[in-house]
């Protein structure tokens, strides 16, 4: 009824190729980032505590989106499965932590931004052997390059400084005079950086995957012989993608350590974590940007959700739901695959369509 | 489909909304317990998690809390995991927290900056960081009873006095993570010093159950005296494989986190002789215990399995416990307020007493060495004891051996120093 293009017409070239052609489409991402960016920052989430909303649920999603964004680039554009995730943001987390230990006064969310070229570099070089495997066989290699760089993170001492411990402790960083990293920085601020990063890199993305070279990741994801007979390097193709991805895997890395943890072992980014990640893409949308947003959203915050549901309401204690939560996540993930393949990005472009033609069935 | 996902998702939304928010009467002391019955380690976790409960609950149920104020216990499952650790830190620490038990290293290395922040105490019991035993740089956590260095220190004395150290080789077997490795400086600086050899057996994550590879090795090395610092599943395979290539297992000592029922009833009678290190009496041969099993376990308050209570690791739960209500026991003292908030459970932390009487007046007789609570040592100067595995129970065979302070300060001091060097604005205190 009001969710419809009728009347809208394109005048320039520009218009027509504008990201979001529909005027209401437009409309709802500003309010989106408008309550991302006025609401949430001052008053939290709607029945939750302030600090809680912020530390436990919004500061993660928003870090674990740049995660999914950056996987997805990888699975669901290029159609390069990797189990390397949690690794690759390992890399930029340490890269982080050198960087800044060496050049302590340049601005933090520079470096950030900057170790993320490392773990791209990393991501490259690891995605060599896409060249030549394929499918279960590059899962295994990437599997490698996991197991690889999780070695790597406790026994080469230099990446931690050769702390007692083996873990990376974030010290505190200023930008402009405001505290960004370590634990005196307010939840509101470090939530808007990871939230401009978001932010930025979204748009990247979303540019990215709509130009030249998105065209030729999907190309090699839809039919690499075609592509290649077309004229796409795949070399270059699937080495962007790799690059790209892990570039933002890196930076997420990075963000999770400095922006949210305060401190992390190699625990931090296990194999397990790189299985989460995977979900998230795999739910939320193989192949939409929309979904790494609704895969992180979803993955991360139901089982916070659904404990927090348990005690209040059930008054059912914390083991018990998280047990339960283990079990929802996994009977969902199958549930939704089997009616939904696509993820929920599906369902949310069903939903609009449903919208377009109401109260009409057809 | 969609009308389905559509009222499920409002239902749920409402369910939501309808909840409240738990807000603390003026006669209740919430202390968030941070544990993991599930996960990797869940089998180590769960007995500890019950002791820390059961003490607490039978203080409320036989003395109707501390000082009259009711103990509210809240648990929180971190199944070991860092980032869930962080979740419910956020999420009780609004509550009126007193102090946090992390129960993960992993989890306390993050805790440690905020606790200053948010004023609320760190306390971590024989795991976390060794350098945090420096009160005057770290303010906000304890160490107590005693940090892993002390501990290493005391092994190597219990070894001295059984027939020495000198010119002899000492093999160290470890999980290869931070955990495993903190004692290496330790034990390369004592090495020269004290003249013994040293070979070094790691043992990384994933391969804690096949250590055929590292026991080889000993039989090429042939130490006189092999320390481990093992957890979950390691400490089972390595006492199995020790016994496998017949090394004599009364010369195979284990930490305190390698020696619990857990760890060696699987083992069985071939485990015979295996001794371990440990701070918390075992058994239920205490009236303080008998009074939890009284008012808790048969009283079903408990989730404990009754034949569990009085493990070794029940026992370090309950001991746990036992540290915090003795804190707040002497922060209700210094304060003269009933309610205590953070800052004047860290007065408590620091001000505690817990020598042999008193012990014995809470019912607990020759449990633990005699600990005190102090602004410069958040280690309390307590010592290990050694266990030795009868093949199907641990029996106490030493009296708590005290660490070589001069030699594990300095480290301890210089950790602290490392610790605060890349950060300017870390804030120590200045002890009177």
């Amino acid at each position: 009824m009001f969710f419809r293009e009728a009347g809208q017409f394109k005048t320039s070239y520009n218009e027509y190729l504008q990201a979001f052609p529909l005027r209401e489409d437009r409309i709802g991402i500003a309010i989106w980032i408008a309550l991302a960016v006025f609401y949430v920052p001052f008053f939290g989430l709607p029945g939750l505590e302030y600090t809680f909303a912020m530390n436990a649920i919004m500061i993660p999603v928003a870090i674990f989106t740049i995660t999914a964004l950056g996987l997805n680039i990888l699975v669901g554009f290029t159609g390069q499965i990797s189990l390397g995730t949690g690794a690759f943001m390992g890399v930029g987390a340490y890269a982080c932590y050198k960087l800044t230990t060496y050049f302590p006064d340049v601005n933090i969310i520079i470096i950030i931004l900057a170790s993320g070229f490392v773990s791209a570099a990393v991501g490259a070089l690891f995605g060599l052997p896409s060249l030549r495997i394929k499918g279960f066989y590059l899962i295994v290699a990437t599997l490698a390059a996991q197991f690889f760089l999780e070695w790597c993170f406790i026994r080469v001492e230099w990446l931690y400084n050769y702390n007692p411990s083996g873990a990376i402790e974030v010290p505190q960083r200023e930008v402009f005079g405001i505290i960004v990293t370590g634990a005196a920085a307010s939840p509101a601020t470090r939530y808007l950086v990871v939230l401009g990063i978001l932010i930025f890199l979204t748009i990247i993305a979303g540019n990215l995957v709509r130009g030249r070279v998105g065209r030729s990741w999907m190309m090699i994801r839809d039919m690499d012989i075609a592509a290649e007979l077309i004229g796409v390097r795949p070399l270059r193709a699937k080495l962007s993608a790799f690059a790209v991805s892990s570039y933002y895997c890196g930076v997420s890395g990075a963000l999770m350590v400095f922006l949210w943890l305060g401190a992390a072992e190699v625990e931090s980014f296990d194999v397990n974590h790189s299985f989460l990640y995977l979900f998230m893409v795999i739910f939320g949308g193989l192949g939409s940007i929309t979904g790494s947003y609704m895969g992180a959203a979803f993955i991360w915050t139901f089982p916070i959700l659904l404990k927090e549901l348990g005690k209040r309401v059930f008054d059912i204690d914390s083991i018990v739901m998280e047990n339960v939560s283990l079990v929802a996540i996994g009977v969902l993930i199958v549930f939704i695959l089997i009616k939904e393949p696509h993820g929920l990005a599906r369902l949310w472009q069903l939903g609009k369509q449903k919208l377009r033609i109401w109260p009409f069935a057809h | 489909m969609f009308k389905k996902l559509i009222t499920g998702a409002l239902s749920a939304a409402i369910a939501f909304g309808a909840s409240y928010t738990v807000v603390h009467a003026d006669d209740e002391l919430y202390i968030p317990m941070l544990s993991y019955r599930t996960g990797p380690f869940g089998g180590n976790g769960t007995p500890f998690a019950n002791g820390f409960h059961d003490y607490l609950a039978m203080l409320n149920t036989r003395d109707g809390g501390i000082g009259g104020a009711k103990l509210v216990m809240e648990e929180c499952e971190t199944a070991y995991n860092a980032q869930k650790g962080v979740e419910c830190y956020e999420a009780t620490k609004g509550k009126g927290a007193l102090v946090y038990n992390p129960l993960s290293t992993g989890i306390t290395l993050q805790l440690i900056p905020k606790s200053p922040v948010d004023k609320i105490p760190v306390l971590q019991m024989g795991y976390g960081l060794s350098a945090a035993a420096m009160g005057e740089t770290f303010p906000w956590t304890f160490a107590y009873p005693t940090s892993y260095w002390s501990q290493m220190s005391s092994i190597l004395k219990y070894i001295d006095m059984n027939g020495g150290l000198k010119g002899k080789k000492i093999g160290f077997i470890y999980l290869d993570v931070g955990y495993g490795r903190e004692p290496i400086p330790l034990l390369e600086q004592l090495a020269p010093e004290m003249g013994f050899e040293l070979a070094m057996f790691p043992v990384a994550g994933k391969e804690m159950q096949a250590q055929s590879a590292q026991w080889l090795n000993v039989r090429k090395e042939r130490p006189d005296w092999m320390i481990m610092w093992g957890w979950g599943a390691m400490n089972a395979t390595a006492v199995k494989e020790a016994a496998k290539t017949r090394y004599p297992l009364d010369r195979f000592i284990g930490n305190w986190w390698s020696g619990a029922h857990a760890d060696l009833v699987p083992v069985g009678e071939a485990g015979k002789g295996y001794i371990a290190a440990n701070f918390s009496g075992i058994g239920t041969d205490f009236p303080a215990l008998q009074d939890v099993i009284k008012h808790v376990v048969d009283a079903g308050k408990s989730q404990a399995d009754p034949s569990t209570v009085g493990n070794v690791l029940y026992n370090r739960g309950l001991y746990n416990a036992v540290l915090v209500s003795e804190a707040i026991r002497a922060a209700q003292k210094l304060t003269g307020k009933t309610k205590i908030d953070g800052t004047d459970m860290r007065l408590g932390l620091e001000n505690f007493v817990l020598d042999q009487a008193r012990l014995a007046e809470i019912g607990l007789p020759g449990f633990t060495g005699d600990v005190k609570g102090d602004c410069k040592d958040h280690e309390g100067a307590g010592g290990v004891f050694m266990q030795q595995w009868n093949g199907s129970d641990w029996e106490k065979i030493t009296d708590p051996i005290s660490p070589m302070t001069d030699v594990v300060q300095p480290l301890l001091a210089a950790a602290a120093e490392a610790y605060k060097a890349d950060k300017p604005e870390w804030k120590g205190q200045t002890c009177g």
